[in-house]
Parts: structure tokens; sequence; C-alpha cells
């Protein structure tokens, strides 16, 4: 049994019936890091003494009669959720040195579930980047096709699970972060609604629109993390106070009932044949499962990655203002007279080029005599373009689309243009500038061997449905290329 | 409101970061592409719609004023990249 | 020929609110703890922390803005103020921008005339405070104790006209927050801080003039001093053809004069924008009624009404009036006792002295209003004369109980029958054939002597006017 390829459902039964331990299903999760990831490159970080550690003390609660649902289920964490103890890069240069006093709330709800923080993966520096090439520190490769790109920005997430060195993995997503790297690299990304899991102690980018889900081998898993990372935190106020359900325990059946809309302006020319025709398969499949197809419309689509870059950039240039080398993280060694050369010589040395320019964007959108023509003017569009969501789903209980579309980009192949690289998000932006849920679910490959994921979309807390159509389509799925 | 009027050496003093002159030429290059892209939001007509400045439109998420514990200053001030005694080291502060 | 300037000043007042915890997080506001102590993720900036409202700083807010006139804003936000400081930790400041919790508002300053001048306020908002910094030859070391600690910024027209009525509106505001309780205003401690703008323009010209920012008056006499000494400055410049510039200038308090520290061209583009984790606070009418009516009396009202009511002094009403919890004592105890006057006296006499005499307030001292009432009742039942009063108001005031008790338990009931004090006066005259010889030759003092003498011999507890009135007899009965 390969244990570090387990899925998280089959990992909790093995732990539960002591076919193995927590320590061994640790030490085969860093085993296998350690054989597959030096050439991969999904993870930043990881400490074997301290997982074992962890992993050791859930075997020994789990000795004395606890049973807490993750118990001994190690995870891996994109490195830009607060875990007390570790570091937290953002794979910047700008947090060399910090160190964690906190745990975000998603973690400390998994810790409580019991689960082991074996380790940090990979991101574009800040989240801002759809291939991981943004990263300061280390390039991840794709592992289903190493001279491509993981996705992003939570692609060594993606990596990391899709190459079987997590069992399943925290990303989050800004604008396609969790959903676009798992279709490319052929796992399951969860995007929750806006306000359904806190963002306390996420690093932000864009507040208005960031949401931490899980990446995983399987729906059900999803399903699983989410019952136990969702719900009101009185340290986020944007979270909801809306009941959780079990969403793992309801998922199963079919899909009769259910109505599916394919939003046209989402099937246009630009999408690559090939993904084209996975998607249309895994729409098929869900036909034949009893679903109803309808033809809907999402009229402003061809304005979510405008009104989305100026909107994001313009929250991430006050978001990443608190790094200027007071407090923690990277200080310039460079002699300074007075705090602004200081910020000024730490800034330039601590941010990397993309961070940079979205910086540059974002505070020029902001400023003095651009604020209404840009930032007022972009927040009205999404305004139209949630309402395009709330119409479409007056039609249709889900949309189904591609995630992206192409499949993953060879590396370098986007690098320096990066008006071509905002264009990758257009099918995944709209989701965060609506607050809805969205899901990528593998649905086959392209005959080179690339992944390709669907994107279910679902009203905003209405993840059941989301999950459910998943999974249903999960289990029907024809492993085709 | 051309796009190609953004100064970016302006806009990157206003942000306090520091380009170097590659940087600042290759921003200057690129950012007016970027908004001339994003000038497509211009021919929306967008009077009478409410702006969208939050994820959800809910309202009144206040907290109680109960103190909690705060973190330990040992720990806090080993995260500063520069300490003096007990405070966080900066270059002299001029006021302004 | 030097003219006379027609003066404009708004005034920008920060004040620190009296809450438990600070605006955003759970840490302690505190004043002189040691640096850093109380920090968490939050109002350090952590990467990945987020700010939540405190509901007791929007209610003080509010309910310092119905104090103050204010109409409320039923939809009030939140926006992020950029600039990058050390004392900032997120180089923004959250705050309000063109949502603020109260609009507009008055408050009345007593004029020398004796008359009053309405000056109006502009809004009120809540924003949070900046840490503190301390300077050493090339360093300065931050403590961010002081920051997130919630701030209410009141910003009024340029209503008034010279420095006297600055000091006169500071006075004043500061008087009615003290008296609602929603901040300390303690000046030292930078409770309550200032920026001031002034403006110059000669008489006859409507627009106001090129106005110049103060800053840095950290006591109401310093604001005082500051803005005479600018007004003075503008008027030499103006006098001598010269242009104002429209500048930022530090008051100097050691030298006495205004410094420049930065000129318009300088100023910031604040870039500001809608905080994205701060929710609008909405409050519905019906809720601002229920505010409104929980509000306490204004001291001006509070004095005209005690006065009105309970027939005492208007010096005695304002004295009272000009503290909550001592005027709340007062209706207490004239309501119990029936009489506002000997109400008012006892209070504005013997409690405001122990206070004083104990560095206790009315608040922090063990005398209860029904205590006052049963000592007021013995007193003028003469059960206990006035100095076993005061004895056992003292005792009340610094360990409570019931004055009536004590004089139960340790008989302190004082002696007026005559059967009683015969002997005691027959005794002393016996005893002192000098004293009463004294007498019969005209010294009045030596009646006072032998008075003495019998209040000590009852051991205090003899009705004083009732021995007068013996001893007064005796004597007239000695010299018959």
């Amino acid at each position: 049994m390969e244990l570090e390829s387990l899925t998280v459902r089959t990992a909790i039964d093995g732990l539960r019936k002591r076919q193995f331990s927590s320590v061994e299903l640790t030490r085969a999760v860093l085993d296998a890091i350690t054989a597959r990831d030096g050439v991969i490159g999904a993870y930043l970080w990881v400490d074997e003494a301290d997982a074992l550690k962890q992993a050791a003390s859930a075997d020994a609660a789990r000795a004395g009669g606890a049973d807490a649902l993750l118990l001994g289920v190690p995870l891996a964490i994109k490195d830009i959720l607060n875990v007390e103890g570790q570091p937290c890069t953002c794979a910047s240069k700008i947090l060399a040195g910090y160190r964690a006093p906190y745990d975000a709330t998603v973690i400390a709800r998994l810790r409580e579930a019991g689960a082991v923080f074996a380790g940090r993966t990979n991101l574009d520096e800040f989240a801002m980047g759809s291939t991981t090439e943004n990263s300061a520190i280390q390039l991840t490769r794709n592992p289903a096709a190493l001279d491509r790109v993981p996705g992003g920005s939570s692609g060594g997430s993606a990596a990391a699970v899709a190459g079987g060195m997590a069992l399943a993995a925290l990303g989050t997503d800004t604008g396609g972060s969790i959903r676009q790297p798992a279709s490319f690299c052929g796992c399951v990304g969860l995007k929750p609604s806006y306000g359904r899991v806190s963002r306390y102690g996420l690093v932000a980018f864009a507040s208005s629109l960031d949401q931490i889900g899980p990446m995983t081998q399987t729906v059900e898993d999803a399903a699983l993390l989410l019952g136990v990372m969702a719900g009101r935190d009185p340290h986020d106020a944007t979270t909801l106070d809306r009941a959780v359900p079990n969403y793992a325990a309801a998922l199963g059946g079919d899909l009769k009932g259910l109505r599916l809309g394919l939003p046209k302006e989402y099937f246009v020319a630009g999408l690559d044949p090939e993904v084209a025709q996975r998607v249309q398969e895994a729409v098929e499949s869900c036909r034949r499962c009893g679903a109803e197809i309808v033809e809907v419309s999402l009229p402003h689509t061809e304005y979510a990655v405008a009104t989305y870059y100026i909107l994001a950039s313009a929250e991430a240039s006050a978001n990443l203002a608190r790094f200027d080398g007071v407090r923690y993280g990277h200080r310039s060694a460079v002699a300074a007279g007075t705090p602004l050369e200081m910020y000024l010589n730490t800034r330039a040395e601590g941010f990397g080029r993309e961070v940079k320019r979205r910086i540059i964007l974002g505070t020029y959108v902001l400023s003095s005599g651009y604020y209404d023509a840009y930032y007022t003017h972009a927040q009205r569009v999404r305004t139209l373009i949630r309402r395009d969501f709330e119409s479409a789903f007056m039609q249709c209980d889900a949309l189904l689309t591609p995630v992206s579309p192409d499949p993953a980009y060879l590396i370098g192949a986007t690098a320096e243009d990066p008006l071509k690289a905002y264009l990758i998000d257009i099918f995944t932006v709209t989701a965060n500038l609506a607050g809805i849920c969205g899901l990528s679910v593998p649905c086959g490959t392209t005959p080179a061997g690339l992944p390709v994921g669907l994107q279910v979309l679902a009203p905003a807390f209405d993840e059941g449905t989301l999950l459910r159509i998943g999974h249903v389509y999960e289990q029907v799925r024809e492993v085709r290329s | 409101m051309a796009a190609e009027e953004i100064d970016v050496a302006y806009v990157a003093q206003l942000a306090t970061i520091r380009l170097t002159d590659e940087e600042a030429r290759l921003f200057q290059r690129q950012l007016p592409v970027i908004l001339a892209y994003v000038d497509k939001l211009r021919c929306l007509d967008v009077s009478g719609i409410e702006p969208t400045s939050h994820g959800h439109p809910v309202y009144n998420v206040l907290r109680e004023d109960v103190p909690e514990p705060g973190l330990d200053p040992e720990r806090v001030l080993a995260n500063a990249p520069a300490r003096l005694r007990d405070t966080f080291k900066v270059p002299r502060i001029v006021e302004s | 020929m030097k003219q006379t300037y027609r003066v404009s000043i708004g005034l920008e007042i920060h004040v620190q609110l009296k809450t438990r915890t600070k605006l955003f997080c759970g840490c302690a506001t505190s004043f002189g703890v040691p640096p850093n102590t109380c920090v968490c993720p939050v109002c350090l900036g952590y990467p990945g922390a987020m700010p939540v409202m405190n509901r007791e700083a929007v209610r003080l807010t509010l309910v310092s803005g119905l104090m103050l006139g204010c109409s409320i804003n039923t939809y009030s936000t939140f926006d992020r103020k950029s600039y990058f400081y050390p004392d900032m930790p997120k180089n923004y400041q959250i705050t309000q921008y063109d949502k603020p919790l109260c609009l507009d508002g008055i408050i009345d300053i007593p004029m020398t005339d004796g008359g009053r001048k309405p000056i109006r306020l502009i809004r009120i908002h809540l924003e949070e405070d900046v840490a503190k910094s301390m300077h050493e030859s090339s360093w300065s070391g931050v403590d961010f104790n002081r920051a997130g600690t919630p701030l209410m910024e009141i910003v009024t027209h340029p209503d008034l006209t010279s420095a006297d009525e600055a000091a006169a509106f500071l006075t004043a505001l500061r008087h009615i927050l003290l008296y609602i309780g929603v901040s300390a205003c303690n000046l030292e401690e930078g409770n309550m801080r200032c920026d001031v703008n002034v403006s110059l323009r000669p008489p006859g010209q409507d627009a106001l003039g090129t106005k110049v920012e103060l800053k840095n008056m950290n006591t109401i006499s310093g604001a005082h001093d500051a803005l005479q000494y600018e007004i003075a400055r503008q008027s030499e410049v103006l006098d001598a053809g010269g242009r104002i510039v429209q500048e930022t200038r530090r008051w100097d308090v050691d030298s006495g004069v205004t410094i420049h520290m930065r000129s318009k061209e300088d100023a910031h583009d604040y870039r500001y924008f809608a905080e994205p984790d701060l929710l609008p606070i909405v409050t519905p009418p019906d809720q601002i009624d229920a505010l409104r009516r929980s509000l306490p009396e204004l001291p001006a009202v509070r004095r005209e009404r005690l006065a009105r009511q309970y027939g005492i002094p208007d010096y005695d009403a304002s004295v009272l009036a000009a503290d909550r919890a001592l005027a709340d004592f007062f209706e207490a105890v004239a309501q119990r006792c029936g009489t506002g006057k000997t109400a008012s006296n006892w209070i504005m006499t013997d409690v405001l002295r122990l206070v004083a005499a104990h560095e206790t307030p009315v608040t922090a001292c063990a005398l209860t209003p029904e205590a006052l009432v049963e000592l007021i009742g013995m007193v003028e039942a003469r059960t206990i004369n006035a100095l076993t009063a005061k004895e056992l108001l003292e005792e009340a005031f610094l360990s409570g109980g019931s004055p009536t008790e004590q004089v139960r338990a340790r008989g302190l009931a004082q002696v007026s029958d005559s059967g009683a004090l015969d002997g005691w006066v027959d005794a002393v005259v016996q005893a002192n054939p000098k004293s009463v010889a004294d007498w019969k030759a005209g010294k009045q003092a030596a009646a006072g002597f032998l008075i003495g003498q019998v209040m000590k011999l009852s051991k205090g507890k003899a009705d004083p006017k009732v021995v007068g009135r013996l001893v007064g007899e005796r004597l007239a009965q000695q010299n018959g």
C-alpha cells in the first residue's frame, strides 16, 4: 500500500482501524517528498522532525481514545497561511525570516480536528500569478508534464497532491488560484463562497475576493475538509453566520432534477479545442446522470478580467503596504538615514517584478484624479457581473464551464507579457467577483496527456450542490483522452 | 484620462517602491497596455449602478469590548529585523 | 498702517475613547505599561490579521454625536487611508472618509459678555490611533501599545474667531465628553489632541483667507498660545504686504513659536477606499431614538434644572452639574430628604471637603445618599449635634455603614433634656467661680468657656443650644 497516495477518506478509515499509524503515514509522505520533490519543487519548507512529532502526538491521542475527524492526517499548506511556529514566506523575499506567532483560523480548526501540518507549498509571490513562475524562491513543475507549469497561484499545493506528495492540501483563490492549478495538474480544487471560510491568517492579496479552499484527490475529500474549515469566525467579520452542513455525508445519488447551465460566453473562440471537447464530454456525462442542460448567458463576462485586475490590484496595493521592514521580515542592509529610505530599499529588494507591477497598477487606479474613472467604475461593473450570476441562477442550479482556456503552459510561455498572463484567468475571476463558489474536477486529459478541468459554479453558500455535482460526475467519469 | 498618462516614477513614489531604471522602463511600457485593455470598461453605462465594495452586502458585524490575551512580547520582538530594547528600531523619525 | 483682520479658526480634535479594548482587536487599551506588551497580530499589522469593529467604540461615538447635536448617518462605512509612517502598522489607517458616523452638530461656548456662541461641527468619525515612538541619536524605537486605540475625530467649521474662543471651545468640549464619560480626556496622556487651521482676511472680504494648519498642541493653553502667535505672525505678514502660504506648521512649546513643517505641495495622496474587511454600520432611526432616550442631560441643561427644581443657588447648581456623579448623588439626597437647599449645603461644604481631603471622588467613596439623608435627619431632629454629625459623616465616607446604627450603638444621641443638663451646669458653675466672677465683671467670653466645660463633661453629647440657654439662665440667677 502506498500510504502517500491515499485519499483523506481512506487515510481516516485506515487510521481508525489502526491499519497504520499517523507516524507511518506522515513518514510515507515525507519519504515521497524526499524522493520526488527535487524534480517537482512543490514544497518550500518541510520540517520532518516537527511533522513526525505532530504525528506521534496524534497517535498518542488516538491511543488515549481521541477520534477527531482528521486525527493524524498530514496536509500540505500553501505558504501564505499562518501556522504557528512555521515560516510563512508567501514565496516572497520580503517575508524572509518571519515566523508566524499565530494560527490562521482554518489552521486552528484543522488542528482541532487532528490534522498534521507536514509542509508548506510554493506559490506565485503573494498569490499573484497563474503559473507559480512568479515565486521568488523556486520553480514548480507540473507532475503530469515536467516541462510545463503547474498553474497558479496554488501551484505547489496542486503539484504536491497530483504528484503523490500530499494526501490533500490547502490553497487560496483570489481569481482562480485553486481551480486553475487543480485543472492543470489533475486534482480537485474547491473555491468556497466568499464568507464561507475565514480568511483570518491568510496573508491578504485582495480582501474582497480571497478565499481559502481544499485541493484534493477526490470531491469527497474536498467535502470532508470544507466541513472542518467552514463557518463563522469572530476574527473575520466577512464570514457569514450560516449553518455548515455535513457536506461529505450529503454526497451520493444522481443529478436528476438539477438544471445545469452552460454560459455561452465561456464556450467561445480562443478556447483550446481539446479543452472544449473534454468539457463537452463531461457535460454529456452529467446529462446522462439525469441533469437537464440549458444554455444561459453571463453577458458581462468579457469585462471580468479588466474589473478583476483593477479591484484586486487596488486592494493589493494597500494590503502589501505593511511589508516595510519594521516589524517582521526582510529589511534592507543598505544604510538608510530615514524610515522612508529604509522602506524604499526594503521594498525594492523584497518584492518581485509582478508584485511591484500590480502594486503600481493598484496605486494608480486609487490615486487622486483616477479613482472614479477606474476604481469606482470597476466596482459598478462588479455589481453587473454579480447580477449576471443572479439571473443565471434563476434559470439553473449550477453552471458547467471550462476552468481555463488552455491546458498547462510550457514553462516560460507567458513570461513578460502580463496582459496575456492576466487573460488566462478569464473563466475563473468571475466567481470571485460574484462571491459564489466554484469547483474544478478533472475531466480527462488532452492527447498529450495534459489534465483538463471541468468547472462547476453554484450560488453563494450552495457548496452542497457544487460538491454533489462534482461527486456524481467523478463517479461516472470515463478516463479518456 | 488616457491610459498613457500614467507616470510610473510618480506612482512608484506614492507606492513607496524604488524601481530600477530597467523596471521603470518596462512598467512604463507595459502598464499603458494594461490600462488600455481595462479601458474597455468605459463603454459600459453604469449610471445608477451601486458599486460593490464587499464580498456580500451584510452589515453591523461587531465584537464585544472584551479583552483577549495578546502576543508574548518576546515573541513579537523576535520577528523584528532590528530591536531597540523593547521597541522596533527604525532610522530616526523626523517629524512630518 | 496695521489693520485688524477677521480670523477664522477650525479645529480637528482627536479624542481617545474609553473602551476596555482597542478598536479592532481584544488588546487592552493601556497607558504607561512596558513597550509592546499590549499587542497582537491585528494591532501590529501582521500578515493575515484582520480587524473586527468594537461595538462599544461605535456606541460611544454615536452617544457623543447625539450629545453634541449631530445627526447620525444611518449608513456609515470605514475606509483605508494610505500613507507610510513607522507608527502606522499597516501603512494605512482605518478611518472614515465620506460616510462618517455623525454629521453636523453644535457646541455652545460662553462669551465674555455673558452670552453664548454656537460653534458648528462638520462631522465626527471613528478611526484608529497610531503607535508611539521614542527617539535617540540616529534611531527611533516604535512601541505599538497605543496602535489601534479607538479615536473619535471631531471636526468643526471655521466658526471660531480668536484664540480665546478656541480655548473656550476646547474647554466646553472637554467638559461635555468628561461628563458623558466617553473619554478620560487626559491631555497629558494624549487622550485629547488637537490640530488647528487658521486663516485671516481683511474686513469686508467674504472668502476665507489662505489657511495654515497647526500641529502638536498638547494642552488647551498650548492651542491658545499657538493660535495667538500664529494670528500675530500672519497679521505681520499681511501688514507688510506679504502673502500667506498654505502650509502645515508645528507649535514649539519651548520657544513659543510655530515652525514650518511641510507645504501644500507635499500634501499626501491618501488613496482612500472602502475597507473590505469591515462591514458598514447601519443604525436605523428606531435605534437612534433608543440611544437618544438613554442620553444623560447635558451639564448646562442640568444646571438650570437643578437650580429651578431644588431652589438652590446658581453657583451650587453649576458646581453640582459639572460632575455627573456628584449631581446624581445630590439629586438622590435632595429627593429623599425633601429639601434641596440643605442637601446642597451638606454636599457643597462637608462632602466636597472630604472628597478633596481624601482625594476620593464621590463615586469611589463609601458614603451612600441614604447615609447622608439619615445624618441630615438626625441633625434636623437635633438627635445629634453638628460635631458628632461631621465625625459620623467622615466615618461613613471612609467605611460606609448607617449613621443611625452608629448613633444607637455608641450612644451618641445628644442630651437636650434639662434634667440631665441642669446637674452638669450646676457642677461647672460651682467648680469655676473665677469664670463666673469674670462674667459678672462684663467678660462675655467667660460664658463660652463655661458652655465648653459643660460640653466636655457631657462628652460632646449635650445639645449646645440648650446648654447655652441653661448657662445663660444660671449666670443671670447668680447676678440677681
